[in-house]
């Protein structure tokens, strides 16, 4: 996640709460409902792909975007902040003598539209003298016209803000009568409406939507001058707005007493126990520092997956165009080629754009390849890494995996995180199932602190719940918990991963890359799994 | 054109301020005009320029407060934005904690701008990608970075007769050079408002030889250590400390800076007598804004002085609850040290680590602000005022409350920018003893 813009946008930092510049204008909640037109963006784009082709570019791709925001910011019994904002405009990308060019206009008018394409081959053409390779795309058949959308079954840029409101108002009133000393709530509301036309005969409208509702509960002890927090257990999803009609079947009670939920939430049933375990958080005892088994709930791992298989397993990475920020990866092609055992036998991971209610789900990606599905990490082995249009040939694949994505109409689309996920285990198998056999070890809930190197070697990750496991049987909560990891010798420790019936989804709204910054969303599916002999470390500090 | 006069955009706000009918009107008017070069694999990767401009207005009726912001600034899009922040306003819900807007303000004018910075071409950029690219090309070294640059105004103005207008100009440079086999890696970084300061050619040759001198690096057992940090690895440290800063928040009881028992701990000493940290939108070196996002005037404000917690912040809600004074937030962070660079630290040690920069920054535990990230692109072992050899990355788990305690000597400080920080800082070298490194890391 990008911290930076996620601080601006809930206002926990140090500056008041702000419209981040990247996320447009704010308007009114009305105009979350309209739409434009597909006749006027067909012709728009047309103007581009003519003009592309009049000016000597080899390809080009046109993505009218129109993307809508609401923010619905809370603490206690006051509503903070409601934003709603819309960014629209227009990004031409093409081909000339071998090189990309992209320009961007605001201004849908065909004039402004014309002149950001011949821009953008300018910009190619001059960014042909320094290539050491011209472009080589991977072929794309045209799909002609088509369209996508998230299948959601309640928009929720069209429920009321009122409600919305007095949903967020009555969660935090349910966490301070169950002892909290604070709550923060928050609903992130997301609508891509986003068009792609290109030179191979693609015309094709999608409409993308996102929701997260995040919180975070506060207990203090006063005489003890301790704090602690528990965040929300739900996912941010691909979904409408009935991930929040929370539905019993989709309720998940953890071995220990901890509920987590698959694919709706109840946001106030967590919020009555984060105020419950968050008080038995301010007394539980302190980690003993040494080798754990852990068993860690799809709530954690899915950060695990993110940062140290979906990271460096992305090419531009392994390549080292993004050597400069966010870093290289040890996985490198070499390692690639000799089948790298990853991880144990019981390790398979794959990347899957078209996973329903996820994050990263589309029905075509930003270069307008249809999405798929496809493993990275085969029984432990490493076999495939994402890829898009310009990446296939060095793999020696004859197509994208399409993995292209652009977080705006101004930004130019480029290699993003694919849902990367954990496959479940064959064998039968529950989370209970799982822990009986545990001597000595730790239940991970929920995602925490986390941090890894720019190779994605050394990774350090905590948690919201951790209970301690003794001979099989689980003691209660205990506190301070980090886990230190090396990406292989953890994903070789891999000693088990539950069934099907235990997998879930998780995944972050703001996962950053590239320079300048652009975020992405995307999930990370899996079921409880086991790692033995982790590095566990304790966190506790004083301050004298 | 995205860059307004001061007299073009006094004339837009005062057209705003007066289409609103509600009982008080904020509008906000900013322009920037940037472009950037970005570099890998020893070729220019992409290349653009970004122009925009937005006016934001926001109005309140009563305690309801809406906001809403256009791009286009003739009278009837003037008109529009004011009529739909109004709009937005009577549907939102009443804000107990609202507070009116700011009265007339005294700024006094910061030199933020430079001419030279702001006239940058795409061709200098172009030059700047080339001038690291050659010289790796021919070592046969790999580097990939980013250059970006710009120029931006704001203004501000409200129905009780405040104003402010000012332009800003700058650049930030941050490049990484590494070694065909990948055993090597070294990174230099600046931040500049003057351009004419800015020397890719030589800036290079800092990261070439970083790359060059952490070939084979040994490993040392994680572990405490005396560590001589330059400026760009302690100032994420420092900054992510800040967020500890808030009045409230310590108030609350949920900042290290909160008192057991109640209240915080403002007077307090916190740190070693040598740390003094304070603010100052005039500096010469790290000019900021002489306003804050709310609009409140900056002034030169001590945060810490000899160890001791001099300022935290209070927002104008949270002033008027505790009856104190709200004064603009702080824009620069600004820590006093002395005149020696990082390799006079170096030569003053008889062992320890000489740490470029830190990477990957995260909370792990607010209530103390330990913090865990890993040093990157040049870590070096230091014995008897040498460096001795290149050591393995290490993963620190250390919190700044306690590093500012453990401090052995200060140098010169320096201009460091960070991307995930919201201050510009001028911070010092620092020797620092028993710093806490956890676990080893393969990453180069």
């Amino acid at each position: 996640m990008d911290r930076r813009d996620f601080l601006k946008i809930t206002g926990v930092g140090l500056g008041g709460l702000v419209i981040p510049a990247f996320y447009g204008h704010a308007i009114a909640a009305e105009e979350l409902l309209s739409r434009i037109d597909g006749a006027t963006k067909k012709k728009l784009a047309d103007v581009a792909l003519n003009a592309a082709r009049a000016g000597g570019a080899t390809y080009c791709d046109v993505r009218i975007g129109r993307y809508l925001r609401q923010f619905v910011v809370t603490r206690e019994d006051k509503v903070q902040n409601v934003v709603n904002t819309e960014s629209t405009g227009i990004g031409v990308r093409v081909i000339a003598k071998g090189a990309w060019g992209f320009a961007a206009t605001n201004d849908l008018s065909s004039d402004a539209v014309a002149k950001a394409t011949a821009q953008a081959i300018a910009i190619a053409k001059a960014n042909a003298r320094l290539l050491t390779a011209p472009v080589q795309l991977a072929p794309v058949k045209g799909v002609g016209e088509v369209s996508w959308k998230t299948p959601i079954v309640k928009n929720a840029m069209e429920v009321p803000i009122k409600d919305k409101v007095d949903l967020l108002l009555g969660v935090n009133a349910d966490a301070i009568k169950a002892g909290a000393s604070f709550v923060n709530s928050t609903l992130f509301l997301v609508n891509e409406q986003k068009y792609f036309a290109s030179t191979d005969g693609s015309y094709i409208d999608q409409d993308v939507h996102r929701i997260w509702a995040p919180m975070t509960v506060t207990a203090i002890d006063k005489d003890t001058g301790k704090f602690r927090s528990r965040q929300g257990l739900s996912s941010p999803r691909g979904m409408g707005f009935e991930y929040l009609d929370a539905k019993p079947a989709d309720k998940v009670e953890l071995p220990g007493g901890a509920v987590v939920y698959r694919d709706s939430y109840d946001m106030r049933a967590d919020a009555i126990a984060a105020a419950k375990q968050v008080k038995e958080k301010l007394a539980a005892k302190s980690v003993k520092p040494g080798k754990y088994d852990l068993v860690l709930d799809p709530s954690h791992t899915w950060l695990t997956i993110h940062e140290s298989v979906g990271h460096p397993l992305e090419l531009d990475r392994v390549l080292g165009y993004e050597a400069n920020y966010a870093g290289t990866s040890f996985a490198t092609l070499d390692k690639w080629k000799e089948k790298f055992q990853y991880g144990s036998d019981k390790v398979t991971i794959f990347a899957d754009k078209t996973q329903p209610g996820s994050l990263g789900a589309v029905g075509f990606d930003d270069e307008g390849v249809k999405t798929q599905k496809w493993d990275l990490i085969k029984d432990g082995k490493l076999v495939n890494y994402q890829v898009i249009r310009d990446q296939a040939h060095i793999l020696g694949l004859d197509a994208s995996q399409g993995c292209c994505y652009a977080d705006s109409w101004s930004s130019v689309q480029f290699q993003r995180m694919a849902n990367v996920s954990l496959a479940p285990g064959k064998a039968k198998l529950s989370p209970a199932e799982m822990i009986k056999d545990v001597e000595n070890g730790v239940y991970i809930i929920g995602d925490g602190s986390f941090s890894i190197d720019q190779q994605r070697y050394n990774a350090q990750f905590g948690g919201q719940l951790f209970y301690e496991i003794k001979d099989g049987k689980i003691t209660g909560q205990i506190e301070d918990v980090a886990y230190q990891i090396r990406t292989p010798e953890f994903w070789n420790a891999c000693a088990a991963v539950c069934d099907e019936s235990d997998y879930r989804l998780g995944g972050s709204f703001f996962d950053g890359k590239g320079q300048p910054g652009q975020v992405s969303a995307v999930s990370h599916g899996s079921a409880t799994a086991r790692f033995n002999g982790i590095n566990v470390i304790n966190t506790a500090r004083s301050l004298g | 054109m995205t860059i307004f006069s001061e007299e073009q955009a006094k004339a837009i706000l005062d057209k705003a301020i007066k289409f609103s009918k509600a009982d008080e009107c904020t509008a906000t008017l900013a322009g920037s005009s940037g472009g950037n070069v970005r570099y890998a694999l020893n070729s220019v990767s992409t290349a653009g320029h970004v122009d925009d401009a937005s006016l934001a207005v926001e109005v309140a009726f009563g305690k309801r407060v809406g906001t809403a912001t256009i791009n286009a600034f003739d009278d009837k899009s003037i008109e529009a934005v004011v009529r739909r922040a109004e709009e937005l306003a009577r549907l939102a819900p009443e804000n107990p904690e609202f507070v009116p807007a700011i009265e007339k303000q005294a700024y006094k004018a910061s030199s933020t701008f430079d001419a030279k910075t702001a006239a940058i071409t795409p061709e200098y950029r172009a030059q700047v990608a080339a001038d690291c690219i050659e010289p790796c090309r021919k070592d046969k070294l790999v580097t990939a970075g980013f250059f970006s640059d710009g120029q931006n105004f704001i203004a501000i103005a409200n129905s009780k007769g405040n104003f402010g207008y000012q332009k800003s100009a700058a650049l930030d440079f941050t490049c990484t050079v590494r070694t065909e086999d990948g055993k090597g890696s070294g990174w230099v970084a600046r931040n500049l408002q003057d351009v004419s300061k800015f020397d890719a050619k030589s800036e290079i040759k800092t990261a070439i030889q970083k790359a060059k001198g952490s070939v084979d690096a040994k490993a040392l057992e994680p572990g405490k250590y005396t560590v001589i940090m330059e400026p760009a690895a302690t100032a994420g440290l420092i900054s992510f400390m800040m967020f500890g800063f808030d009045a409230r928040s310590a108030d609350e009881g949920r900042s290290f800076l909160s008192k057991k028992g109640g209240g915080n701990k403002l007077g307090e000493k916190m740190f070693d007598e040598r740390v003094t940290i304070y603010s100052d939108p005039w500096d010469e070196h790290a000019a900021v804004l002489p306003w804050d996002q709310g609009g409140l005037a900056r002034e030169k404000t001590p945060i810490i002085t000899k160890g001791k917690i001099d300022y935290l912040h209070y927002s104008r809600y949270w002033a008027q609850k505790q009856g104190k004074k709200a004064v603009g937030q702080p824009g620069n962070l600004i820590m006093v040290g002395g005149d020696k660079s990082t390799m006079d630290l170096v030569k003053s040690t008889k062992k320890g680590i000489l740490v470029t920069r830190t990477w990957y920054i995260r909370m792990v535990d607010p209530q103390t602000v330990l913090l865990t990230g890993l040093t990157r692109d040049g870590t070096f072992y230091v014995e008897n005022g040498e460096i001795k050899y290149p050591i393995k990355n290490f993963r620190f788990n250390e919190s700044p409350a306690i590093m500012l305690n453990n401090i052995e000597e200060i140098g010169r400080p320096v201009r460091v920018g960070d991307d995930e920080s919201p201050f510009v800082m001028m911070i010092p070298p620092m020797k620092i003893r028993d710093f806490t490194f956890s676990s080893l890391s393969d990453a180069v």
